[in-house]
């Protein structure tokens, strides 16, 4: 129990997906210019993680690495989890249409969100079990979403602000982003991790 | 004159990282080092190159509604190619970019090019404006490389400059690739202001 909660607190907090491992960062600063955007986009990664990093465990384990061809990872990953986005769609749409529409057009933009796929080879390099990469997934998203929805609440207020003429627009934002990474850099170490 | 122009549009007025935003991960993420900077873009220009290659000259026997997928395994074949090829000879180099190098094949400048232009375009023109595009991300992946490394472990392609206790280790620390890159992108809109 207490590794799981390493293990989530670790991908949550100090190894934070956006502000020290910079994946996804496209998004991080696509979306993140309004509130409502960012969180639609965290409730998407976190429910398409979940499920697209069990999909590919299972894949790797009992279908790559038996018969060989664990060099096909890549690919295979890739292809399961936009076709898994594209089975999600459906099936929130014609299950779940209040959900499907919070994350609107979210959904579909997941499979490039790089994100997905690299906590798919992660949890494979660090020889995670199955909960293990679960935990570890859940972990991974809810940093993501921290990070996001922290980070549009700062660029609503800087979109406000007196900022010098050359920083406007995305200068500025790496500043911010920068800031909130070096804050992020505190909970190094944190928990004896 | 055209051919030029392809070849010389993802450099400057193009350039995918610092003008189209795009391509942002792996650039922040292994620019702690110029050998790092340099070795992560090799890697991406091959498979940019050899992808739009391939694809222009697939691009009229592909089908239209499922060019998508078949863009990303031609580009995850190469992917893999050069993913195993830097194991076997480069081994320090692809322990120190990881997981970036399997995250190529969604590097939206390889996707991006691919459908925006080779598939639309004969094969000479797709490869030259590869070799553009890599280039382009080559210079800014490059000189975000060696600003970090000289700020912040006072070397240059691991030759060390001045005592390194007297460097800002935060510039190879993540918030060091933020602010760099920050600074360069005011710049960029500083250079071009005063140019027209």
């Amino acid at each position: 129990m207490t590794e799981l909660l390493g293990i989530f607190f670790a991908a949550f907090l100090i190894n934070n997906i956006l502000l020290i491992r910079f994946i996804a960062l496209c998004s991080f600063f696509g979306v993140s210019t309004k509130l409502e955007t960012s969180l639609g986009m965290s409730s998407a990664v976190i429910f398409v993680m979940t499920i697209s990093s069990a999909v590919s465990w299972v894949a790797y384990h009992s279908v790559l690495v038996p018969f060989h061809l664990e060099f096909l990872r890549t690919a295979v990953f890739i292809l399961t989890i936009a076709s898994l986005v594209q089975l999600e769609e459906l099936y929130l749409k014609k299950m779940i249409p209040s959900l499907y529409r919070a994350m609107g057009i979210y959904l579909p933009l997941i499979t490039t969100n790089c994100a997905i796929l690299a906590v798919a080879f992660l949890a494979i390099d660090y020889k995670y079990s199955f909960i293990q990469s679960l935990v570890y997934s859940l972990g991974v998203s809810g940093g993501y979403s921290l990070a996001i929805i922290l980070f549009a609440y700062l660029r609503e207020r800087t979109a406000l602000a007196p900022v010098p003429k050359w920083f406007q627009g995305y200068p500025i934002a790496f500043m911010t982003a920068a800031l909130m990474s070096l804050a992020f850099l505190g909970f190094t170490r944190m928990f004896g991790l | 004159m055209s051919v030029w122009q392809d070849f010389n549009r993802g450099i400057v007025s193009e350039n995918p990282v610092l003008r189209l935003m795009i391509g942002l991960c792996p650039t922040l993420a292994v620019s702690t080092s110029a050998v790092n900077a340099l070795g992560m873009a090799a890697a991406t220009s091959f498979v940019l190159i050899f992808s739009n290659l391939v694809v222009a000259l697939i691009r009229k026997i592909v089908p239209d509604q499922i060019r998508i997928p078949i863009f990303i395994i031609v580009i995850s074949t190469f992917v893999t190619i050069i993913d195993y090829v830097m194991q076997a000879y480069t081994p320090d180099l692809h322990r120190a970019l990881g997981v970036f190098i399997p995250l190529i094949v969604v590097n939206c400048i390889i996707l991006g090019r691919a459908e925006a232009f080779a598939y639309k375009n004969p094969v000479l023109a797709s490869t030259l404006d590869g070799i553009g595009m890599s280039l382009g991300f080559t210079l800014a992946l490059l000189t975000i490389g060696v600003i970090r490394e000289l700020l912040g472990a006072g070397a240059i392609f691991g030759v060390s400059l001045y005592n390194p206790a007297v460097a800002a280790t935060i510039m190879v620390l993540p918030p060091g690739a933020f602010i760099t890159i920050g600074f360069l992108m005011a710049l960029l809109n500083k250079w071009e202001n005063k140019v027209q």
